[in-house]
């Protein structure tokens, strides 16, 4: 396992220089891993087309992740090694995960941080000039690198740069506000694909003699997640339905700590990044009637006494205390509200409070570390958390499943790749914190950049298309057709109240807690909202010039059947792991009861038509490095 | 019971860039005080679909102040009448009951209008492409800690790359320019011994880019400061001029 990565890069095949020039590869997304990919590519000699939705590539939703990335660096000398950051990501995604892949995220974390730090990227210092860890969920050693409560923001930022330094050198051509519509086959490989320019409404087709889908991931099926606010899994279902096996769509990961709903005209959840739990304790009032109280807005958290809080996790986790992963936190949570002990107008929230930290390091140092939380958090809720508790629920934040990628990162799908969030590579049935941003940029700077050379060294002799032939001309009229059809519907709903309906029933039933019935319901509800939504949505204006209830729509027909498929597949999962957690399947402490006789493969969908049943495929999981335990966070 | 707002909006539509365009007045009711600034933009929007017109157009993304998408000129002010926030933070709290809420696009010949609220800050793209830079290629590079960096420096370089390049500075500025932005990347660079090598003609291309691209002169007027969401410092401005400075004695 060791060696694996170093003989693969021994062994590939490589494309000389002058050959580089003669190649397209088309990168879709400039997110950690889209942008880190392109730039990288670019770098090599190879020609490159970036797409975007946003206006610019720096807004990518990476530019939101806060609280830090994970490297085996071992600087505070705690006993971190690229071993142990890989069991630890085993041991977090609930054994769910590939291990050879995992092994190698691990190898190169490192190169990771060299490389930003290189750019320029401000991460955090200690007095002595070197640069500052802390800890985050499902670990016990110090190995997060981090910028203020900004991380996703700078790794972007030097990613961007270096990207659009290769925009100037022209190795890199960049189209902002391009979405991709559909991908384009020529005898069965990945050619190229369609876009739609967002500002002209007008459709394009473009070659690639490979193709990067670094799209991200699809939280916002829950229609309220802490993804941004175009967040989508458009460009992974399409890859779907052109021969990609979509895997473990049911791994989707609930976040313990974010600002609990407040209203129905709702349009998304802010995170509050995990890196406060390092801090932070979390609790809720341990008597009934105290609980009562504060709901009716009689009693203050600062008037409960210290011995009538329950810390609840300290309680259960002694070992891991408030730092258990995010899945273990989030049902706790949810345990606690249910049994009647939340706080908050509608119950549904618990405290995270930083008296003791703050009397223990003084409000100076939680301000140097959490100032732009707190004051986010002040923003929003019009409460000062240097004086009173946060108050925090789990909300939608990370999907774990995604495109089935092998080794390579590649797809089922000859020439098409798949990075990032967007893949489904990594993380298992849960992500540990601070290892997204790891996976995206090691995918980008350290991956993609040996592995696709391997697959274009086929390729030299393929001559560029131009776009003309008729799979691309077919392509892009099944593009038109597809929006011409929703602008014809002419209903009476907008697109946000159908997504709305969705996302509750994801919520209700696909959510933290799931069970047979539930799942069986949920499909039902789903396909019903499906034929709502093909029959009576309303989208005003055309197709020629910029129309944002378009684009919305021709996004939510995608999340309407990525919900199914996500119910589907955790219907078939009859266990629990990680972030899928089967009401049937748990301990008598209520703790996930994995099966790993009958459920240790990866479930790998394969489309077979609009409204058949998707044929289920199994990837056997064999760990040879690490032994299959119970996790134990006590 | 929750404290809710009626309000009338006078807002900018315009269909593209070439187009004129005009204030449009809508009313909106019951806005609840705990609802965001663009979740009222959303109520509206769904009352004009409702009705089987055209929604108004404007940015956004992240909706939590840090992908600098989001706009909006709101009775005078870029980002609002809030200190510190972009318009995704501005909470409805900020308004009053029967208040009119004026609501226009950024302003300025860097930035032309593509749509309604929505303009088009490409620009700021291609300042960062003369230079925002370090040059080095993937791979290759020393040990993260081969080079140790004076903690006050790592923070004030931290404090410039805050800079979410939203435009609300351009807005701002009577003379449109884009000073502030460009001197918070150079002044990150500058400040990291990596960005330090190059600093002195990154200064000089980017500003020469800014030029090119239509942004006005920097007279000093400090408004660009005041109005910008994440408190970016005029010294970097300083800063900048000061390498500027310099790449010009060497010229
Ligand atoms: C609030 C928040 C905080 C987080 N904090 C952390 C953290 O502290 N540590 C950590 O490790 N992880 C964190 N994460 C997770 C992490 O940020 C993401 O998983 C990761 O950044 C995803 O990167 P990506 O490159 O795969 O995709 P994204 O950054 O989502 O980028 C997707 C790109 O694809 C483009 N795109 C999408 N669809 C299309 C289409 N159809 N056509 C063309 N382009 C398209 C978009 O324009 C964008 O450029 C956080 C996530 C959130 C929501
Ligand atoms: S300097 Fe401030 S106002 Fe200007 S783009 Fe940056 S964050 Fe926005
Ligand atoms: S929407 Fe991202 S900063 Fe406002």
């Amino acid at each position: 396992m060791a060696q694996k990565w170093t003989n693969y890069k021994a062994h590939q095949k490589l494309v000389n220089p002058s050959n580089k020039r003669k190649l397209d590869i088309i990168v879709v997304g400039t997110g950690l891993a889209g942008a880190s990919a392109a730039a990288s590519f670019g770098e090599m000699g190879f020609n490159v087309k970036v797409f975007t939705i946003q206006d610019s590539p720096r807004r990518a939703h990476s530019i939101a992740a806060q609280g830090g990335i994970n490297a085996a660096k071992n600087y505070p000398n705690d006993g971190d090694s690229v071993y142990r950051l890989f069991y630890d990501t085993v041991k977090g995604g609930d054994y769910r995960a590939r291990e050879a892949n995992v092994y190698r995220l691990a190898e190169v974390s490192n190169s990771i941080i060299d490389q930003c730090v290189a750019q320029g990227v401000p991460f955090a210092r200690e007095y002595g000039g070197l640069l500052d860890n802390r800890s985050f969920g499902g670990a016990q050693v110090s190995r997060t690198f981090y910028a203020k409560g900004q991380t996703g923001q700078q790794l972007l930022l030097g990613a961007y740069q270096a990207l659009m330094r290769q925009v100037e050198l022209k190795t890199v051509k960049l189209y902002t506000r391009n979405e991709l519509v559909n991908i384009v086959m020529v005898d069965g490989k990945a050619r190229g694909i369609i876009s739609r320019d967002l500002v002209t409404g007008k459709t394009q087709r473009h070659f690639g003699h490979a193709v990067v889908l670094a799209t991200g991931g699809y939280g916002n099926t829950f229609f309220l997640s802490t993804n941004a606010m175009g967040s989508n899994g458009s460009a992974a279902l399409q890859a779907y339905k052109k021969g990609a096996m979509f895997a473990n769509p049911c791994f989707a990961q609930i976040h313990p700590t974010c600002i609990p709903v407040h209203g129905e005209f709702q349009s998304k959840l802010t995170l509050m990044s995990e890196s406060l739990r390092n801090d932070g304790r979390i609790w809720v009032p341990k008597k009934k009637e105290d609980a009562e109280a504060i709901r009716a807005g009689k009693l203050k958290p600062t008037q409960i006494a210290e011995e009538d809080r329950d810390y609840y996790l300290e309680r259960r986790y002694p070992a891991f205390g408030n730092l258990v992963p995010r899945d273990v936190a989030s049902r706790a949570a949810k345990e606690r509200c249910d049994a009647g002990y939340g706080v908050g107008n509608t119950g549904l929230a618990v405290y995270l409070d930083f008296k003791e930290s703050i009397e223990r390091l003084g409000e100076d140092t939680i301000r140097a570390r959490y100032g732009n939380l707190f004051q986010m958090y002040e923003k929003i809720v019009d409460d000062n958390p240097y004086d009173t508790p946060m108050m925090i629920y789990p909300a939608i934040h990370y999907t774990m499943g995604g495109i089935w990628v092998d080794y390579e990162l590649q797809t089922s799908v000859p020439g098409l790749f798949c990075a990032g969030e967007a893949n489904f590579s990594d993380h298992g049935a849960n992500r540990l914190g601070a290892s997204a941003l790891m996976q995206g940029l090691a995918d980008g700077y350290f991956v993609l950049p040996y592995t696709i050379q391997n697959y274009l060294a086929d390729d030299i002799r393929t001559p560029r298309m131009s776009g003309d032939e008729k799979e691309f001309v077919e392509a892009e009229k099944e593009s038109q057709d597809r929006l011409n059809k929703l602008l014809s519907i002419k209903g009476q709903r907008s697109v946000d109240s159908i997504h709305k309906e969705l996302g509750l029933i994801m919520w209700d039933f696909v959510g933290m807690a799931r069970n047979k019935e539930g799942l069986q319901n949920a499909i039902e509800k789903i396909r019903a909202v499906k034929k709502e939504f093909w029959s009576n949505v309303r989208i005003p204006g055309s197709n020629d010039g910029m129309n944002i209830e378009l684009e919305k729509a021709n996004r939510l027909a995608d999340f309407i059947e990525i919900g199914e498929l996500m119910a589907l597949d955790a219907l078939n999962r009859e266990e629990s792991c990680g972030g899928h957690f089967r009401e049937e399947h748990q301990t008598e402490e209520g703790e996930a009861l994995r099966h790993d006789d009958q459920y240790a493969y990866v479930s790998c969908w394969e489309y077979k038509g609009d409204n058949q049943e998707p044929e289920l495929h199994k990837e056997e999981l064999k760990y040879e490095e690490i032994q299959l335990v119970q996790r134990n966070y006590k | 019971m929750e404290k809710t707002l009626n309000l009338t909006l006078k807002v900018w539509k315009q269909n593209g860039p070439r187009e004129k365009g005009r204030f449009e007045t809508y009313k909106v009711s019951n806005i609840s005080v705990d609802s965001s600034f663009l979740e009222m933009m959303d109520i509206l929007n769904e009352q004009l679909i409702n009705e089987g017109k055209e929604p108004v157009a404007f940015d956004h993304d992240c909706r939590e102040g840090i992908c600098g998408m989001c706009s909006l000129y709101i009775n005078g002010r870029p980002h609002g009448p809030d200190d510190d926030v972009t318009t995704c933070q501005l909470h409805m709290r900020k308004f009053k009951d029967g208040e009119t809420i004026i609501i226009e696009p950024w302003r300025s010949a860097g930035f032309p209008v593509i749509k309604d609220l929505i303009v088009d800050r490409t620009a700021f793209d291609k300042i960062i492409a003369a230079g925002g830079y370090v040059s080095v290629n993937t791979g290759g590079v020393p040990d993260a800690n081969a080079l140790p960096i004076p903690k006050p420096d790592a923070d004030e370089a931290m404090d410039a790359a805050s800079c979410i390049g939203c435009g609300a500075c351009v807005a701002a500025c009577k003379n449109g320019s884009a000073m502030l932005f460009v001197s918070a990347k150079v002044s990150q660079l500058a400040l990291l011994p990596q960005g330090r090598v190059e600093a002195a003609r990154r200064a000089k291309n980017m500003v020469a880019r800014m030029d090119e691209l239509g942004f006005g002169n920097c007279t000093n007027t400090g408004a660009c400061e005041v109005e910008c969401p994440k408190g970016i410092s005029l010294s970097n401005i300083s800063r900048l001029n000061r390498e500027f400075l310099t790449a010009k004695i060497k010229d």
